[in-house]
């Protein structure tokens, strides 16, 4: 009998600590299936990061690094200057990269470091129960915007995808979603478009990948899918922000 | 033999880490250690090695963790406040046991302090600066000559015991120039980092570096192991030297390196007045030279005089190596103020008193 769905081999045939409904999951298949598809198991490190995702160290079956919340990208460009002939890619969340990792994120793209990042927004740090991040959206309640994110003593969401994509370093950038089976689908092309550019010797690649937190959000699984579509996507748009290959930004 | 050249400390630094084969120095620019990172951007492109620039010391310590743990031998370099921002990746890099090579030119503080030398760094480095339960091993030189040889030791120490190892010097150290002559060695046996992330390449298993243990009890083993290594340290790594300690002596100077060189020629011209000083010097301030003073504590009239350039740090180690056998006094300047030898020699003659 022909197999038609198996697991990947980039991924440890283990159960994961994610909550029931997570997307973690679904992205880390994704980042699975594309290292499969290259071939490149063999010569893939992966950088985890603190936060939901910090265990992505014990799923997925290449090299891996634990860097310190915020790092990632950091320890990534440690790795890749001084082994420029593999391929190194980092996995963070929202608070790790875009709160106490800004820095290091932003400075990874501007030197245009050859490291694929693969940015799971959710809008809420997870590992630590549900507190503000800084892509929780205005109004929306958490741990610490029990009465929903002020932007007057908040302050406003970062869009990164945008931010990132004005800097001249930066040589792909879009953001995806995996809240439908079509979107999914877009999320793994740019996935491998990003790890291709890498093998291509190409600068600095991330995508962001709209998620959800059912249990941190207090919704289900369900409903957090139609939270994501009508809160985050008119929010963070999707699509490519910046693709150095078609030389435009769109 | 090789030939001897005249050297900037900062700059004898990176030649001797390129000599030692490492393949990767992250800095960021501080007073009074730059030229660290100078020599380096200057050297390390034209023989194919990595030099980069990172956005913060906090960036460049944890790029030497990624590089680290891949296997490669690698440098980052700084100063008193830059340590205090490394501090957090040091403890990770403790944790994960990497080997690496950082340096500390040390300058006066607290806070943002001073560019001049200082030695008040002490506490910090060699009580683990980080967060946890760890130590590192810290050289001291206290010439350029020495500093060049113990970053050749400090590289394979790293390697030997998975640990970051720190070089440690003062603003003095790093700014003056001395002939230096970089010597050549056999290269010593070291385990193969079989441990090293760096792509399986066939491997079965994956690698993974990392410092997290969510279970206590796998942290606890963890932990019990890394003090294993700090005894073996403590027992094959420490060294100092005695310094005109064969005869009794009226008084024994404890310091590491620019005062050490300071309390020498005191030694010198309180001998002309009749007052026999000797020294203990330690090479490592982590491991403390304990049995130094086993070795000396009985030919010592009036104890020990610790003499620091920091408002006495050294002085709580010494302190607890005497263990209240002999008195053990302090002198220091800081701020970035030097001590002067004839101030030292007041503060002999009043411990001493009319012991001569």
């Amino acid at each position: 009998m022909a197999v038609v769905f198996e697991k990947p081999k980039a991924l440890i045939d283990v159960s994961t600590h994610y909550c029931p409904g997570c997307t973690h999951g679904i992205i880390h298949r994704l980042v699975a299936e594309v290292i499969d598809e290259l071939g490149i198991i063999d010569k893939t490190i992966g950088v985890a990061p603190v936060g939901c995702s910090v265990l992505a160290y014990n799923y997925f079956a290449c090299d891996m690094f634990e860097a310190a919340h915020g790092r990632a990208p950091a320890c990534a460009t440690g790795i890749k200057r001084t082994n420029p002939d593999k391929v190194v890619f980092t996995y963070q969340g929202d608070g790790d990269l875009a709160a106490i990792g800004a820095a290091e994120i932003v400075h990874a793209a501007a030197r245009g470091e050859k490291i694929t990042t693969i940015f799971v927004n959710n809008c809420i740090y997870g590992m630590t129960g549900g507190q503000m991040a800084p892509t929780t959206l205005p109004g929306q309640r958490t741990e610490t915007s029990p009465y929903g994110r002020n932007v007057e003593t908040e302050g406003y969401p970062i869009r990164v995808s945008e931010m990132l994509s004005t800097l001249d370093g930066a040589y792909y950038v879009e953001r995806v979603s995996v809240d439908t089976v079509p979107n999914v689908i877009k999320a793994k092309k740019a996935i491998k478009k990003a790890f291709e550019n890498q093998l291509a010797g190409k600068g600095f690649s991330i995508v962001e990948v709209l998620s959800i937190c059912p249990t941190n959000w207090g919704l289900s699984p369900i409903e957090s899918m139609q939270w994501l579509k009508d809160n985050m996507i008119p929010y963070y748009p999707l699509g490519v922000k910046k693709d150095k290959s078609i030389g435009e930004v769109v | 033999m090789g030939e001897k050249v005249l050297m900037k400390g900062n700059e004898a630094i990176g030649e001797a880490a390129i000599r030692a084969n490492c393949a990767g120095f992250f800095g960021y620019p501080i007073t009074p250690q730059t030229e660290v990172s100078a020599y380096m951007a200057k050297k390390m492109p034209k023989i194919g090695r990595i030099f980069l620039q990172a956005e913060s010391e906090v960036a460049a310590i944890n790029m030497v963790y990624g590089a680290a743990g891949t296997g490669v031998r690698c440098m980052t370099s700084s100063s008193s406040p830059g340590i205090s921002l490394k501090a957090e990746g040091i403890s990770y890099i403790a944790g994960a046991e990497l080997p690496c090579v950082i340096i500390d030119i040390v300058r006066g503080g607290p806070g943002l302090g001073s560019i001049q030398p200082a030695q008040s760094d002490y506490h910090q480095v060699t009580k683990g600066l980080g967060h946890g339960d760890y130590n590192m091993p810290v050289f001291a030189p206290a010439s350029i000559q020495e500093m060049v040889d113990l970053i050749t030791d400090a590289f394979d120490i790293a390697d030997e015991y998975r640990s970051p190892v720190m070089v440690m010097g003062d603003g003095m150290m790093g700014q003056m120039m001395e002939p230096v002559e970089f010597k050549e060695r056999p290269a010593k046996v070291l385990p193969e980092k079989t441990w090293a992330a760096n792509g399986l390449n066939g491997r079965k298993e994956h690698n993974v570096i990392n410092s997290l243990y969510l279970e206590a009890e796998l942290l606890e083993q963890h932990n019990i192991h890394l003090q294993k290594k700090f005894k073996a340290m403590k027992e094959n790594e420490v060294r100092y030297e005695l310094y005109n300690c064969d005869d009794e002596c009226d008084l024994i100077f404890v310091a590491y390196g620019t005062t050490s060189r300071i309390c020498k020629s005191v030694i010198g011209l309180a001998a002309k007045e009749g007052i026999k000083l000797g020294m203990v010097r330690p090479i490592t301030v982590w491991p403390f030279p304990t049995e130094a003073f086993e070795k000396t504590i009985g030919k010592t009239k009036n104890g020990y005089l610790a003499v620091e350039m920091s408002c006495g740090q050294m002085v709580d180690d010494v302190r607890a190596a005497v263990l209240g056998r002999k008195p053990v006094e302090f002198y220091g300047r800081s701020g970035g103020m030097i001590p002067e030898p004839q101030d030292i020699l007041d503060k002999v003659k009043e411990l001493v008193g009319g012991a001569k």
